[in-house]
């Protein structure tokens, strides 16, 4: 394994949650400007997590304690794998333990808030799981390999053969953020329908650290994206950040202009954009490797 | 090995025989033990002499006109009995399926062209890991049902106590299981397939109420279907390629008989459209469908596919068997979202993991065989754990619903343990089915085949939905009722040794690849190719340790950590703890919580005959494509 790989990865466990953390700060800061607030600084997130750290321990039951850890770890550990150039694929089924330790916390604590949301939130993860699934298999097609360091290694950018999986990615991006249309587990804005979905019996670190791996499977997934633009060239890095920048833009001004949508609607919606940019990406892309 | 491949095949069939007169319960239940040990202890025989042979195949008994003459006779008795029992009910349908494929054998062999002499049994790394899974799983299985039909018994005094019968009907199941994997003359297959297919007629109409003789007629009458392909297979083979060999129409890869048997293999192995007999089977004690849906019955289809793969591959057949495979896997996983019941998710979760099984068989790659086989080898497993364990969760608290399961960990920490096991071994990263789906999901991109890439990623999202649900129900924590654990110590050493087995299998998969699924590849294939990198496997290794290590980590961290409890939210609505709130009168009111089936989206009224309908119809018409264009 050589040198880029060790430092990327490493970097991305260590810097992760400061990117994701000034994200999340940039995002409240622009959210505030679209309604006409000023908004809390850009660093207010880790404020946060500072009080949230210092806060009394309350637990519904110890059990909890134990899967939100184990969300925490799952979250990383599928990140480092990208980062480290490791199999896509194999990083998205530890996210899926990832996202599957979240709903068995929600789940452990016979709260109706968390009951309910952790519901929903498996209702999300079956709409977005296929274009994930699809997602890798656009990029295996597309360069042949499974393995980050090899994606990356190509002389043009995936996108050029994928632009489907992208738009169908960016899409199911909006579940996975959290954001308005989709926010039906658990949601970011103080108009919650059911108080915190998912994390409402998750208090002071415990909450803390939901938000901090959060933070982490954001850069992750930000990072899928960029891995559609990246390429041999050095050039293409400035040009994925732009992309993923913009990207990250869109997601805040469809939060910020879109109502809730009742869930069978995310469900059928996401569901409908895997088959028609997945599915026909995929058939398309299928078709032109085997004329070439 | 004269002996005891024989041996082997024959000695379960001599424990049914004393089983079926014992009266006495404690010598009934010696024999069993004894029985279930010997069959383990002779499977492990058979393997030790085969590798001291060098691992290479053998081939037994060119001359066995006697045995023949014998298996004729017994079929006849067998085409008896079929028509004695479906007669008195008058399905007159079914006397047909079965006197039409038994007296076409019979011609066949009475009067038929004389065909080349050949060896009848043959023993490969294929028919070696069946004989394990059916030895092992089987034989476990037997000693469970000794303790659960017991209390099956205690708890259902409406049923007539007819055990002697059932064991036998077990041992029999395991014996025709030996001689359909060892078996290498079509023949001689198709006689110990029609065993199995009566056999588990018999066992589903075990309780003899109206509801189990409709779904054990069903059972028949499919698998009949399906043995009446075989026996045209088989027909068709000795009068047009003149062989009866399995392994010469594989290779030849002749359009007409291959089809035909891979038709049987899909009705046995339950796809869609002939899913409802494997769903009807639940009616029958635990055993029954823990037998039937784990180690023998359904891995007899699937065992068939995968002989057959090196002929499916680039085949229409195979694009047919491999599609019906698909949509099974994704038509069967949504249909368990909308069922509570635990035994029908169990049921509806192992037609879509044959499903899975089958596409890959139908694909036909190496690749997808090792996948196909990798989860053959887990589902075989954890699939008999977690059915037993349903049923002994059903003797303890009288109810199998998943919605009674709530808090089973405080409840039942045990038997909850071992589902958490199993449950995760069905869909979790790291564990066994995962790496499957890993190399099954690349090889059906390399095959170019997109339909199934889309099936397989919808599928897998939805296979998450139900058992993750399950899981919380289990994992969840509140204050119930506590239970009973009535389950007794012959049940606890077959569900220990299944949970036993399954860490082993997660633990030690990478040794298993390369001892055992690649050298079998290498056999069918002549390529040996390592499917799943070394990457992959050590990464596998590392989450499998996380798993492992975090709960305990977790719990050092925290045993010091200063908290306090407090009760949940309930907006204020609290009653004093987290089971009852205050309604809207100021009464207290206990709260339930229950899991989310979306019956109006995924129920079986809204989905099931559409599914039947469309894979029928395809089936349908691909066969005829098929037949016609090989008979052209």
């Amino acid at each position: 394994m050589d040198i880029t790989r060790v430092l990327s990865c490493v970097g991305y466990i260590l810097l992760a949650p400061f990117l994701g953390g000034l994200l999340d700060g940039m995002d409240r800061k622009i959210s505030a400007r679209m309604q006409g607030r000023r908004g809390p600084s850009v660093f207010q997130p880790f404020y946060d997590i500072v009080k949230l750290f210092n806060k009394q321990i309350f637990l519904v039951n110890r059990s909890q304690f134990f899967m939100v850890v184990s969300y925490l770890v799952f979250v990383i550990f599928s990140g480092a794998l990208i980062f480290a150039g490791y199999d896509l694929l194999m990083g998205f089924f530890a996210l899926t333990t990832a996202a599957m330790f979240l709903v068995l916390a929600a789940c452990s604590t016979h709260s109706p808030f968390g009951a309910l949301a952790s519901q929903r939130e498996l209702l999300q993860m079956m709409a977005y799981e296929p274009m994930v699934l699809l997602t890798c298999v656009g990029f295996y097609l597309a360069t042949g390999s499974f393995q980050v360091a090899e994606i990356t290694q190509n002389t043009w950018s995936p996108i050029v053969y994928l632009p489907g999986f992208f738009l169908g990615f960016s899409f199911i991006l909006t579940i996975k953020m959290r954001k308005s249309p989709f926010d039906l587990s658990t949601g970011h804005h103080a108009h919650q329908e059911m108080v915190r979905g998912v994390t409402t019996e998750m208090v002071g670190s415990l909450y803390a650290v939901t938000e901090i791996a959060e933070w982490y499977e954001n850069v992750m997934l930000l990072g899928i994206l960029a891995l559609f633009f990246i390429n041999q060239n050095p050039l293409s890095w400035p040009l994925a950040i732009l992309a993923v920048l913009a990207v990250y833009f869109l997601e805040i001004l469809v939060d910020n202009t879109a109502a809730r949508l009742k869930w069978d609607k995310v469900f059928s919606s996401s569901w409908l954009v895997t088959l028609l940019c997945g599915g026909l990406n995929l058939l398309v892309l299928d078709l032109v490797i085997h004329l070439l | 090995m004269e002996i005891l491949i024989p041996l082997l095949i024959l000695f379960p069939f001599a424990v049914a025989a004393v089983l079926v007169f014992l009266r006495k319960q404690k010598v009934r239940d010696i024999v069993m033990y004894t029985g279930s040990v010997l069959v383990m202890v002779l499977a492990g025989l058979v393997l030790f002499f085969w590798i001291q042979n060098g691992c290479t195949p053998i081939e037994l008994f060119v001359n066995t006109h006697l045995v023949d003459s014998l298996m004729l006779a017994v079929e006849f008795f067998l085409m008896g009995l079929v028509a004695a029992l479906c007669g008195r009910r008058h399905k007159y349908l079914i006397v047909l399926l079965s006197v039409t494929q038994t007296l076409l054998l019979a011609w066949l062999e009475l009067f038929g062209p004389a065909l080349p002499e050949m060896a009848h049994i043959r023993i490969d790394r294929l028919s070696i890991l069946m004989c394990l899974i059916v030895a092992v799983i089987g034989g476990l299985i037997c000693l469970y049902a000794v303790g659960y039909m017991r209390g099956y018994h205690h708890h259902h005094k409406e049923f007539r106590d007819r055990r002697p019968f059932f064991f036998a009907m077990l041992f029999v199941f395991l014996g025709a299981m030996f001689g359909l994997v060892l078996s290498e003359n079509l023949l001689w297959i198709d006689f110990f397939w029609e065993i199995t297919s009566i056999c588990s007629f018999l066992l589903i109409g075990y309780t003899q109420t109206e509801e189990a003789i409709h779904n054990s007629l069903r059972a028949l009458w499919m698998n009949l279907l399906g043995g009446l392909g075989f026996a045209v297979a088989i027909t068709y083979s000795a009068l047009s390629l003149s062989t009866v060999s399995l392994q010469a129409v594989v290779s030849q890869g002749a359009v007409i008989p291959v089809a035909l048997l891979a038709f049987a293999g899909l009705t046995k192995s339950a796809q869609f459209p002939f899913s409802q007999w494997l769903l009807g089977a639940m009616v029958a004690p635990t055993p029954t469908s823990a037998l039937l849906h784990s180690a023998t019955m359904v891995k007899a289809g699937v065992y068939m596919l995968l002989r057959l793969s090196p002929a499916l591959n680039d085949t229409l057949t195979g694009q047919m068997v491999a599609l019906i495979g698909g949509f099974t896997f994704f038509a069967a996983s949504l249909l368990a979202i909308s069922q509570s019941d635990g035994k029908k998710v169990l049921a509806y979760s192992t037609i879509s993991n044959l499903g899975l099984i089958t596409a890959c068989a139908g694909v036909g790659m190496h690749e997808t065989v090792w996948a196909a086989i990798f989860l053959l080898i887990f589902h075989a497993v954890s699939k008999s754990m977690l059915f037993q364990d349903v049923g002994a969760v059903e003797n303890a608290l009288g109810s199998r619903d998943i919605e009674d399961m709530q808090a089973l960990m405080l409840r039942l920490p045990r038997l909850a343990s071992i589902m958490v096991i199993g449950i995760a071994g069905m869909f979790l990263a790291p564990f066994g089915m995962l790496i499957s789906k890993w190399a099954a999901l690349k090889a059906f991109v390399d095959a170019d085949n997109v339909l199934l890439v889309l099936l397989l990623a919808f599928g897998s999202a939805t296979t998450m939905f139900y058992w993750t649900k399950w899981l919380g129900r289990i994992l969840s924590i509140s204050r119930v009722r506590m239970a009973h654990d009535v389950t007794k110590p012959n049940e606890w050493v077959s569900l220990y040794a299944h949970a036993v087995f399954m860490v082993l299998l997660c633990a030690t998969f990478p040794l298993l690849s390369g001892w055992v699924v690649d050298p079998m590849l290498t056999e069918m294939f002549s390529v040996s190719v390592q499917v799943l990198s070394t990457d992959n496997m050590l990464l596998m290794i590392i989450m499998l340790c996380c798993i492992f290590l975090l709960p305990s980590c977790s719990y050092l961290f925290t045993r010091n950590l200063s908290h306090r409890y407090v009760i949940s939210y309930m907006g204020g609505a609290n009653a004093g703890d987290n089971n009852h709130f205050v309604d809207s009168l100021g009464e207290k009111k206990e709260l339930q919580i229950s899991n989310w089936y979306m019956t109006d989206l995924f129920g079986e009224k809204r989905l099931l005959h559409p599914c039947i309908i469309i894979s029928a119809a395809g089936l349908a018409v691909m066969l005829c494509i098929i037949l016609v264009g090989g008979a052209v």
